[in-house]
């Protein structure tokens, strides 16, 4: 202890905090402007491109979106959730059932699926506050087996249901018939809205909160935070995306099988945040994107091969990279931008 | 009125009496000691204070405010900050982000504060930064700031433990073992920094401690419990010569 701590602190000035390199204002009508821009490309797209790829685009982008709201809940708040297909279903069926029913023309049609999309991912929402619930008591495996089981409720439900009220839902034969009217640029809208909010979320001072439940809930509480509220605000935002990415799903498809909501679908989510690393936002958009076209990639293989061959490709990248392909890293640097204190430091 | 009162309180596990009949004040800018054989309810007593555990009777004020039943963010909030016996760090973050947690409680901007990453929302991020690097260099962790936590050789775990409880600007401060594993140079630059903070921040402190030449050198008055009861009060040389001290860690004399 030379001069030791017994020096007063000065005041911040001691430190040299680095602004962002970009304004934030800057950056945000950059997104704004990335959004305007996605029209366009929707307009070239459908012209030029070959309707199979951009088939697999647009598909892709609603697994980035289903990939990456789940990571808030798996990967940074370390929830482990296997439900995620129920909340993709809530979305889809209520989105699917509304505008089986409405049918809008015209100018409408936007007003309608921004509408429709987001009313798909408040009801997912309300599930994820009830599901979030259960989280308090539970943990680990205990948890994974509450959320499959809810995802199988969701399921059973939706195949004996026929009808609510005037809505068809179609129960086990499915929906049909729903207009199309989702393209690239409604997926990737809500892919953009999806990836800055859960990426700016997980990267603030709130996300700080997440994470430290992640790590260790004894001590988060100790330090005063509210661990009940950021373990069901994850559920909440993330079941809220989860069901967007349901909404486009259907509306992209216009038909939907209740089969494709059970747990595969939740088990095939859950692979893509593992195998892109549990934490890692562009991970998981990475692994999504992967995921989903390599499987379109091995269509050479007959059958049975395909799908063994995409398992073992997975096997092999798990033993590759245990901790998926970029760990709890980003793509880029995202560590606060401090500069480290100037003058030397006593030991 | 104290700062911090325990008034007859008795914890139960099953068939075991952790506690019975304890009794304990601190006051502002005071430092108290915690000893007792292992098991002897030390770090039970803590766990009650902080909300982990519920007593079976008696009751615990803050400011002569009951705090028993509340949940342990709320008795954070309200000004008790912990540190672990078995060092609790968040280690997947780094030292600085471990500091920053705790200032989750003064976080003013919401959800579209975040989304949106509102001037204030960076405001009130570049001032926490300073508040926790200031703090890391009271604790003379600064230039680790940017490693992971459980990268830390354990003496730094042990200070950055102190930091994030600081950090949540506590009224009292409870440190269950904190020269644990620290070598006597640690230990010697661990008692001036306790005694540092209780001056600085101006806070009640106290702490469990086996390392006795710390205890008796730096408290003011120290507590002796053994298999949940309270053996001896007083201050330092008082306690070390309590027969019944000498007994419960030395055993009976020989006659």
């Amino acid at each position: 202890m030379t001069n030791g701590p017994m020096t007063a602190l000065p005041s911040e000035s001691r430190l040299s905090l680095a602004q962002p390199r970009v304004p934030v204002w800057v950056v945000n009508l950059g997104l704004t402007a990335l959004l305007a821009v996605l029209w366009p490309i929707d307009r070239l797209m459908a012209e030029y491109m070959d309707p199979y790829f951009l088939r697999i685009l647009v598909l892709i982008g609603i697994n980035v979106m289903l990939a990456v709201s789940l990571n808030l809940i798996n990967g940074i708040t370390g929830q482990f959730s296997l439900g995620h297909a129920g909340f993709m279903a809530i979305g889809a069926y209520t989105t699917g059932t509304i505008m089986h029913y409405w049918r809008p023309e015209g100018p409408m049609i936007p007003v309608a699926i921004v509408a429709l999309l987001i009313l798909g991912g408040v009801f997912a929402s309300a599930a994820g506050l009830v599901i979030g619930i259960p989280t308090l008591r539970l943990r680990g495996d205990y948890l994974a087996i509450a959320t499959l089981g809810f995802g199988e409720i969701i399921y059973t439900l939706i195949i004996n249901t026929e009808y609510i009220g005037p809505l068809r839902v179609g129960g086990a034969s499915g929906l049909h018939g729903i207009p199309i009217v989702a393209n690239f640029f409604w997926t990737y809208a809500g892919v953009v809205v999806c990836v800055v909010c859960v990426w700016r979320i997980a990267y603030s001072a709130k996300g700080m909160a997440f994470r430290a439940v992640r790590e260790d809930e004894v001590a988060a509480a100790a330090m005063g935070i509210d661990t009940t509220y950021y373990k069901v605000s994850a559920f909440v935002i993330g079941a809220f995306f989860s069901g967007v990415a349901g909404g486009l799903f259907a509306m992209y498809q216009g038909n939907l099988d209740p089969a494709g909501f059970r747990f595969m679908r939740s088990f095939e989510i859950v692979v893509m945040v593992v195998l892109g690393g549990q934490g890692s936002i562009t991970g998981s958009i990475l692994a999504a994107a992967i995921l989903t076209y390599l499987p379109e990639q091995l269509r050479f293989l007959s059958g049975v091969w395909r799908m063994i061959f995409y398992s073992i490709l997975l096997i092999g990248m798990m033993l590759l990279r245990p901790g998926g392909l970029l760990g709890s890293r980003e793509l880029w640097w995202t560590r606060r931008r401090i500069e480290p204190p100037r003058h030397p430091v006593a030991s | 009125m104290p700062l911090l009162e325990i008034n007859n309180l008795s914890v139960q596990f099953g068939g075991l009496r952790a506690l019975s009949g304890f009794n304990f004040t601190l006051e502002r800018a005071e430092l108290v000691g915690l000893i007792g054989p292992n098991g002897a309810g030390k770090t039970t007593a803590f766990n009650v204070v902080t909300g982990v555990h519920p007593p079976c009777t008696g009751e615990v004020r803050l400011e002569g405010r009951s705090i028993v039943g509340l949940k342990p963010f709320k008795i954070n909030r309200l000004g008790i900050a912990r540190t672990f016996q078995n060092i609790r760090l968040f280690g997947g973050l780094t030292v600085l982000e471990n500091v920053l947690t705790a200032f989750n409680q003064s976080l003013t901007h919401g959800f579209w504060g975040t989304v949106l990453r509102t001037p204030r929302h960076q405001r009130e991020d570049r001032h926490h930064e300073a508040q926790a690097m200031d703090l890391l260099h009271t604790m003379r962790l600064a230039h680790r700031w940017d490693e992971l936590a459980r990268n830390l050789p354990y003496g730094d775990q042990r200070r950055l433990e102190i930091a994030r409880a600081l950090a949540t600007k506590p009224k009292v401060l409870l440190l269950d073992e904190p020269a644990a594993g620290m070598n006597p140079q640690e230990k010697m630059e661990l008692m001036e920094l306790i005694r540092f903070i209780r001056d600085r921040f101006n806070i009640g402190i106290w702490l469990i401690e086996h390392d006795m030449k710390l205890v008796m050198t730096i408290c003011q008055r120290i507590t002796v419990l053994d298999h949940g009861e309270t053996i001896a009060v007083g201050t330092p040389s008082q306690v070390q010569c309590d027969p019944k001290v000498i007994e419960a860690y030395l055993g009976e004399p020989v006659s």
